[in-house]
């Protein structure tokens, strides 16, 4: 009872100060960032206990703008279900968490999703002795498909439309779905794209399975904070679109010092040498140019994380930039 | 002389190992029949285990010499036919198992921690311990200094809980929900048996409500529903909320544990104590509780032993325990696909912990000479 006593008076109680998130942030000292409890490729712990992936770089970037130093960052790991009370709450400053942007989300549940950092969207995965290029040639297969998810009625919906036939085979996880698609129990497993390239990562020869390229349903991830701060909401959306500005105009953690000099007016605001970008938003004049040098732009970050040389392997196709066939856009920086 | 008869042994068949084989497992057919496989299966499978933990097995370094620093490098990917588990996992990542997230220059206050417990709970086990008393007192302050010393203060760096993990995480919730259960749990089965009306329907109504609901429920609505009750702007540690539902939840069950040894204690233990003029807390404190946690034992242990592993639950509000770090590992690009081995490693702790518990709650029985012999002997 002691213990709990103790607990419960010293350490539970953490007041904040009733001010803007920003402010809050900057008292603290450091950015409260929510993320999965592990998700290849987007979130998880590495051998040394830093948190590394896409949604990691995300939080990382806020902070840097934020601070200047990627450091300051703590990571609060939440569940699909914990998600959203935790960020209610205020227990984190914003969400980068595999959040998929959808209207009941941004507009009933109170929050403000500031970007998409990952367009993802549900896909299939088959053993390529199958001998099937396109999911319209899939009928009569046997689909290995988690139940009670979006994923069950996309899955109907897509081939209703085609007019063609399969037998589903209810699992309850990711692992359950790997292990009876890898045993043969299932000639096709369907869930998110990113997903199934974690999936054939962790096979023991991954050339033996092939992603359709087909995708059938839209699921925009991005980080998300709560309605009504707009302030910070600004901060954390800049700090993504600052990362794929950056991309646009070839900017990178290796030439960002050289780029200061740059004729590109755009380079020049966005680095913080012209204008007062960093005033408007209350952040440092080069806080951009903090994220490119220590987070490095969106192609950087998706190329460590989640990018062909990772085993994830996972094209960028829609995450191209709009100017490379795929639909990654940022208002523009002035 | 000649008269005495020779004392002859008894016959080779019902003696030394060989009877006891006869007795055990070969006393008839069927026995034999079922004996024989069990023994061909084991013959079949320890070899195997052994060969694929340990002997074709990767520590560090994999079949060529070189040190493992992902999954490519393992004998079992590199190899698949004779490769065994790839432990380098593991072994990289032993930190992060044992402590979690904390910071690697104040770790050696978890490891004291580690230290002072086994310091405050051994002399509590073993009565036969030296200067036991003295020792007992240092296990009272134990948890004041504990909790210092874990989450920082007095002039110690705070090290917030979110950085807690592994089996500091599933050690401490397991620790303190157990021992804080039990005065709980105590007081919520006399509360219950009390003749005074309201204690006993508010005892029973907070049991059979807890009792009622799953321990996720109960770890959702303290991590979900709790700030909303709480003021604006105080935030409760997130761990110090599953410690509160983890808590209620075993009390409960520890209640109804107690409230078994309790009903079996004959009413004439009740009524001589009051003979003799006890009050109702010397009665219970010296005379009934003594003898009804005595037969519980096996029960609290058992309860005990579901809560250690229930703590593996908290997962789901995001607190990484020693299963959770595990499924962070194999999230991390560098080791998908080792899940083997992680969970492996997972479940042998947790064996470690729960036949510790078991062993000695059969060595606190047979000292106590608890069981249906009770009294006879």
């Amino acid at each position: 009872m002691k213990k709990l006593l103790s607990i419960l008076a010293v350490s539970v109680f953490a007041f904040t100060v009733n001010a803007g998130t920003l402010d809050d942030v900057k008292n603290r000292g450091f950015l409260k960032c929510g993320v999965t409890t592990g998700l290849a490729g987007f979130a998880a712990p590495d051998d040394s206990g830093e948190w590394a992936g896409l949604d990691a770089d995300m939080c990382r970037a806020v902070a840097v703008a934020v601070f200047g130093d990627r450091s300051k960052v703590e990571f609060i790991t939440t569940t699909g279900k914990s998600r959203f009370p935790t960020l209610a709450s205020g227990e984190v400053d914003m969400l980068a968490r595999n959040t998929t942007w959808t209207i009941s989300r941004d507009v009933n549940l109170g929050f403000e999703f500031v970007g998409v950092n990952f367009y993802d969207g549900q896909g299939f995965m088959i053993p390529s002795s199958l001998g099937v290029s396109s999911a319209t040639e899939l009928d009569g297969a046997t689909v290995c498909i988690q139940t009670g998810t979006t994923t069950e009625l996309n899955l109907a919906d897509f081939f209703r439309l085609n007019g063609i036939s399969y037998e589903a085979l209810p699992i309850e996880t990711n692992d359950e779905g790997k292990e009876n698609l890898f045993a043969g129990r299932c000639d096709v497993y369907t869930t998110d794209a990113s997903g199934l390239s974690s999936t054939r990562a962790a096979a023991a020869d991954p050339s033996k399975w092939l992603v359709l390229p087909e995708i059938i349903s839209k699921e925009p991830l991005g980080p998300l904070v709560r309605h009504g701060d707009h302030q910070w909401g600004d901060v954390v959306r800049w700090s993504l679109n600052a990362m794929i500005i950056a991309e646009e105009l070839g900017v990178s953690s290796e030439n960002v010092d050289a780029s200061k000099s740059s004729n590109v007016p755009e380079i020049l605001r966005l680095l913080g040498v012209e204008g007062s970008y960093g005033e408007m938003l209350e952040l440092a004049p080069d806080w951009a140019y903090q994220i490119i040098k220590q987070i490095g732009n969106y192609s950087e970050s998706y190329e460590a994380n989640v990018g062909p040389d990772t085993p994830l392997e996972i094209a960028r196709g829609l995450n191209a930039l709009w100017t490379q066939g795929g639909i990654l856009y940022a208002p523009p920086f002035r | 002389m000649n008269d005495i008869t020779e004392t002859r042994k008894p016959p080779v068949a019902t003696t030394g190992i060989l009877g006891w084989l006869r007795m055990n497992l070969f006393s008839n057919w069927v026995n034999s029949l079922i004996s024989l496989f069990v023994l061909y299966i084991l013959i079949q499978f320890i070899p195997w285990i052994l060969n694929w933990t340990i002997f074709a097995a990767d520590f560090k370094y994999n079949f060529n010499g070189e040190e493992i620093i992902d999954r490519t490098m393992c004998s079992r990917v590199l190899d698949p036919e004779n490769g065994g588990a790839c432990w380098a996992i593991i072994y990289v990542r032993f930190y992060q198992f044992m402590y979690g997230f904390y910071p690697r220059d104040e770790v050696w206050r978890v490891n004291l921690s580690y230290i002072m417990l086994a310091v405050a709970v051994v002399p509590l086990l073993f009565d036969k311990f030296p200067f036991r008393k003295h020792f007992l007192k240092f296990t009272y302050v134990f948890p004041v200094i504990v909790f210092f010393l874990l989450n920082g203060g007095l002039g110690l760096e705070s090290v917030s809980t979110n950085k807690w993990g592994g089996l500091l995480v599933t050690l401490v919730l397991g620790c303190t929900g157990i021992a804080l259960a039990f005065p709980l749990g105590i007081v919520l089965a006399l509360g219950r048996r009390s003749n005074l009306p309201v204690i006993s329907m508010m005892c029973t109504l907070f049991i059979e409500f807890i009792r009622g609901v799953p321990l996720i429920t109960l770890l959702f609505f303290g991590m979900v529903m709790l700030p909303l009750f709480l003021p604006e702007g105080i935030n409760m540690d997130g761990l110090a909320r599953v410690l509160v539902a983890v808590t209620l939840f075993q009390s409960a069950y520890m209640a109804e544990v107690i409230r078994g040894g309790l009903q079996a204690i004959p009413q004439g233990q009740y009524e001589a104590a009051r003979s003799i003029g006890l009050s109702y807390w010397q009665m219970n404190l010296k005379v009934v509780l003594p003898q009804a946690i005595r037969i519980s034992i096996p029960s609290i242990v058992n309860t005990s032993i579901g809560l250690f592993k229930d703590t593996t639950l908290v997962i789901i509000v995001g607190l990484l325990d020693l299963l959770g770090i595990g499924r962070g590992a194999l999230a991390d690009t560098t080791w998908l696909g080792l899940a083997y081995e992680v969970y492996f490693f997972v479940s042998l702790v947790f064996f470690i912990f729960t036949f510790a518990m078991s062993r000695y709650s059969l060595y606190l029985e047979k000292k106590l000479k608890t069981g249906i012999n009770m009294g006879a002997d």
